[in-house]
């Protein structure tokens, strides 16, 4: 077994021993009580989604680069999907719509995949950032242009190029690495985003803590230390997948969860002024694909750029 | 007074030939993926479930896909007992549209145009229930291009209510298809739609035509998503 192998294996072994104890916690919960309770369900029904997530996401590392570019391009045209749902949008920006989810969508994946990083960093925040509103243009209607313009643009941004940067880790490895090893840092990143987000959400409620942004979200400074604590604990028993030390570990963990509770307030933001809760209900017990990457979209630009920049100074 | 008669004959499923009924399963079926896959329709039960009880479906009309959008959410086992009615001249026009209208969704065709039809759409409606059918139907009578929600609602509606008035009448409003495809275009986009099912609407003793419509209306009209500025 090489060890690249061996180390897959022995992280989905320690995950499934994770969810499994989950599983069993929520079933003892389940028959204890005489009356199905709502609570108890929605934590079984994250926790079965998060099975389904993970038998995923191990299966498409073992099929090897393709498997999880394909998989993060569907989760983008997902996401993408709830974003446009709820955009400013009129009859005329029809083209440019289709053309972002038929055309560009799959030509940043597919920079993702022939790891052309120049074009891939530039074609969607340059290349159709200045030429798509120009399709917009063609169709004669300024009704609320820049709203709708911006709006498409903002879309792309975060549903496409800062989630196709989540695939691209794979690309991010030493050359005294043995190739493929980047994979693991796709799953340290969504472990330690995850696990920030979760400790967070459980040790805020009523400890009396000084709320972020009162009325957006009962996060509390108190309880964002504390996923930020939880992210950099687990990023340092992690270490050994990474490319990082022990303490490196820990700190991009930090990091990555610092940008991924600043993102998930910014999507909550958005969701509150259009009045929504969840962005679809295609996850069960997560709400959509957005409400679900949120945080994983916002954490690894600077994840990516953060490792990039490390390697180039040490 | 009702003849019993179809306008439009709409072939038995159960006499066409096994491999016809078998395309016309398939078909259907790849038709409900293609509307999950694009649009990741949501049923959205409000005020009734989705029972097996013998239903009318009235729905807001803005698009060619409004039905297939409907047909799509109901569960198999109540799809299966639901028809569309709908325009024989559409459903007819050509030999691919016949097999869609009249294999997969078992369409009760009706002849819209009044003054030249010989029979009367209502007593193909009331057969269909008759058989134990529930229907689709879109009471504005075509598609709606304006900027109001709906349309004046044709009589066919209330001509149900009060001949088969043990018929659940079903609001159903139809949110967000016509941004998929707007009238003109011919790429579809994926964005999200959702059927919403409302209170079942029936007709008050002694209350007439114009009175029971409008009611109607505001009914479906009220399970309108708040649309933002």
């Amino acid at each position: 077994m090489s060890p690249l192998m061996r180390d897959i294996a022995l992280l989905a072994l320690a995950v499934a021993l994770v969810l499994l104890a989950l599983t069993l916690v929520g079933e003892r919960m389940r028959a204890r009580r005489a009356q199905p309770d709502t609570a108890v369900e929605v934590f079984m029904t994250r926790v079965d989604s998060w099975w389904a997530m993970f038998i995923l996401f191990t299966l498409a590392m073992l099929a090897g680069s393709w498997a999880i570019i394909l998989l993060f391009a569907v989760a983008s045209f997902a996401a993408l999907r709830e974003f446009y749902t709820y955009s400013a949008r009129t009859k005329a920006d029809h083209l440019s719509l289709a053309l972002a989810f038929y055309i560009i969508l799959p030509v940043q994946f597919l920079l993702v995949f022939f790891d052309l990083q120049r074009a891939f960093a530039v074609f969607i925040p340059v290349g159709v950032f200045l030429l798509l509103p120009f399709v917009s243009v063609l169709r004669g209607s300024t009704e609320r242009f820049l709203s709708r313009v911006s709006e498409t643009q903002w879309g792309l941004m975060i549903a496409v190029f800062c989630l196709s940067h989540i695939p691209a880790l794979m690309w991010l490895q030493r050359p005294d690495q043995e190739p493929g090893r980047g994979m693991l840092l796709i799953a340290f990143l969504v472990l330690v985003v995850q696990t920030g987000d979760l400790a967070a959400f459980y040790t805020g409620r009523g400890r009396g803590w000084k709320r972020i942004v009162p009325g957006l979200s009962s996060k509390t400074w108190g309880s964002a230390l504390a996923g930020l604590a939880a992210a950099a604990a687990l990023g340092l028993v992690l270490f050994w997948i990474t490319p990082f030390g022990p303490f490196g570990a820990a700190a991009m963990a930090a990091v990555a969860s610092l940008a991924g509770q600043v993102g998930h307030l910014v999507l909550r933001a958005i969701k509150r002024d259009r009045g929504l809760r969840d962005w679809s209900h295609l996850i069960p017990g997560q709400g959509g694909f957005l409400d679900q990457l949120d945080s994983v979209i916002f954490a690894a630009p600077a994840f990516f750029h953060l490792t990039r920049l490390w390697w180039q100074t040490g | 007074m009702m003849r019993r008669m179809t306008s439009v004959p709409a072939p038995e499923p159960a006499r066409l030939p096994a491999w016809r009924r078998f395309a016309a399963r398939v078909a259907g079926q790849a038709i409900v993926l293609f509307a999950r896959a694009i649009t990741a329709v949501h049923a959205d039960w409000r005020g009734v479930g989705p029972s097996p009880r013998q239903r009318v479906y009235f729905a807001n009309h803005v698009s060619n896909g409004d039905m297939p959008m409907i047909w799509s959410v109901l569960p198999q086992h109540l799809r299966l007992k639901t028809r569309p009615v709908a325009a024989a001249d559409y459903w007819l026009k050509s030999p691919l549209r016949a097999f869609a209208g009249g294999e997969v969704f078992r369409a009760v065709l009706i002849d819209r145009r009044a003054g030249e039809r010989t029979d009367d759409p209502m007593a193909a409606i009331l057969q269909a229930l008759d058989e134990g059918a529930s229907l689709i139907i879109f009471p504005e009578g075509q598609r709606n291009q304006g900027p109001d929600p709906l349309l004046p609602f044709k009589s066919g509606l209330y001509n149900i209510a009060s001949a088969r008035p043990e018929v659940e009448l079903v609001p159903t409003w139809i949110a967000n298809l016509n941004s998929v495809m707007p009238k003109g275009e011919i790429i579809p986009l994926p964005l999200m739609c959702s059927v919403i099912f409302g209170e079942p609407v029936t007709l008050r003793e002694g209350e007439d035509r114009r009175d029971f419509l409008t009611r109607a209306a505001a009914a479906l009209a009220a399970l309108r998503p708040e649309v933002r500025p």
